[in-house]
């Protein structure tokens, strides 16, 4: 669970003191939050992304390229929380969605 | 090496297979402490191509396998409360406890909610004002960043139901005390690519010199792998013991100094138990004092609940690299991913899954170095 995921920031704001954005991730957006890039981050830049939280910004070539290799490797685990938890954006409550969520972490084919 | 023309730059991967095997004067033990590098080094058969040139041991890098039962058990009961809403990542539900899994207390009536982000569990409590929410606070150095703005922001908010049960760990004090441990075989490391992202490798530099063990910095795929493998033996071979970094593309030397800072403002070092391993010092992260209001354990009595591994399981010498998982006797019969005894058989990064999913098929025998493989996905 230590693997982040790249995506492209698409929107970015400010939310209750702390820099927010949409991240794209082949086509799944999610707000993230931007705090630990906040120096460098613009919209159209790629980050990776832990649990909410974008935590380094890579170019575009690397992004890309480590997003096929995770998928390649079932290793898109957070991808599949997201789709399972739903609500792109704003996270809002988390609860109509959580009955489906069956063993969402466990990547294993 | 049939399995490399699968992958994604398979002349690179030949190429660094060769390096590695010509370079390779005797039989070098690594290890990785990383589930997701456990995961494509099994999935990919790189134990195999590498012949009887380097051992991989897999470490105890993934946060759901180690953390301990006392705590799942703690999380089992806040989550059987009727006034908790208990939040958790995905991989925790099916983590067995001393006596069910969160996936059960949830089928009995008990609140659990999985979520995304430790935000997401702070949003709820917002809107539950009548509830406690609480949030299992697990992981390595990648997630506690995340997990301490969540507090950050209870605190900044003033969102006084919420909380959260502090599972964190720490990969440096692991790796000195499998180094310590008196039947250690490690003689050198790849260390996780996304966790030195966060903290850096200023940690890692004392430790590959006292011990004089070669620590490589590390990406997750098959040829970053590969790669880091090469360094750590090239380094083996010269007498050299340094951190270098393979995976520069997404790693500096102090990480990403705003995420440390949060850390170290909401999180402080203490003992830590290590499922299978027992108490490593200050190899876990813990709540400050002035964070204490949003510490389930102190707002909750939870002192009381204590717990006994089951020792069917021998998931500690699995994670220290005594045994491979199909060493273990319970490996495929008591102990299965629909039935698991111990968490390394739970996460898709646990050791023991990844041998279930894609080299089950191999023998105890099997298990040393430069084994012939039958997997269990047939690869053409």
């Amino acid at each position: 669970m230590c693997l982040g995921i790249p995506g492209q920031v698409v929107e970015m704001y400010g939310a209750e003191g702390l820099p927010m954005g949409v991240v794209d991730f082949g086509g799944v957006r999610r707000e993230v939050c931007l705090a630990y890039v906040a120096d460098e981050v613009e919209v159209g830049s790629y980050a990776i992304v832990h649990v909410g939280f974008a935590i380094s910004l890579v170019d575009e070539d690397e992004a890309l390229r480590t997003y096929e290799a995770l998928k390649e490797l079932d290793q898109l685990d957070e991808l599949e929380w997201m789709s399972d938890i739903g609500s792109p954006r704003p996270p809002g409550p988390v609860s109509d969605s959580v009955e489906g969520a069956e063993q969402p972490g466990d990547g294993s084919p | 090496m049939k399995f490399l023309s699968e992958y994604r730059d398979p002349e690179l991967a030949t190429a660094l297979v060769q390096q590695i095997r010509s370079l390779s004067s005797r039989p070098w033990t690594l290890m990785e402490v990383c589930g997701g590098q456990t995961h494509t080094i099994v999935k990919q058969g790189i134990l195999d191509v590498l012949g009887d040139s380097v051992e991989m041991i897999h470490g105890p890098g993934c946060p759901v396998c180690v953390t301990p039962l006392e705590q799942i058990d703690r999380a089992l009961h806040l989550a059987g409360r009727p006034d908790v809403i208990f939040t958790s990542f995905g991989d925790m539900l099916r983590v067995p406890g001393s006596d069910c899994d969160l996936f059960q207390v949830r089928a009995q009536g008990g609140d659990v909610q999985v979520v995304y982000s430790p935000l997401d569990a702070l949003e709820l409590a917002r809107a539950n004002p009548d509830q406690e929410v609480v949030f299992f606070a697990v992981g390595f150095e990648t997630t506690a960043p995340a997990n301490a703005m969540a507090v950050w922001q209870a605190r900044a908010l003033g969102i006084e139901n919420f909380s959260v049960l502090v599972s964190h760990v720490t990969v440096p004090p692991a790796m000195t005390a499998i180094l310590e441990s008196s039947d250690n075989r490690v003689q050198g490391f790849l260390a996780a690519g996304h966790v030195c992202t966060v903290m850096g490798w200023e940690e890692y530099e004392p430790i590959a010199d006292r011990y004089q063990v070669p620590i490589v910095v590390t990406g997750f795929e098959p040829v970053d792998i590969l790669e880091g493998i090469w360094m750590a033996i090239k380094q083996l071979e010269e007498g050299r013991a340094e951190v270098e970094n393979q995976y520069a593309r997404s790693v500096r030397r102090d990480g990403n100094r705003q995420a440390r800072d949060i850390v170290s403002q909401v999180f402080e070092l203490v003992d830590r138990q290590w499922r299978g391993i027992g108490e490593i010092p200050m190899s876990g992260l813990g709540l400050r004092d002035e964070f204490a209001a949003w510490d389930a354990e102190r707002k909750f009595d939870l002192q009381g609940i204590t717990a006994t591994e089951p020792a069917e399981c021998r998931a500690g010498d699995v994670l220290r690299g005594r045994i491979k998982p199909i060493e273990c006797a319970a490996f495929g019969t008591t102990c299965t991913p629909e039935n698991p005894l111990g968490a390394p058989m739970v996460s898709s990064e646990g050791a023991c899954a990844a041998y279930w999913a894609y080299a089950r098929y191999r023998t105890a025998d099997d298990a040393g170095e430069g084994f012939a493989v039958q997997n269990a996905e047939p690869r053409s």
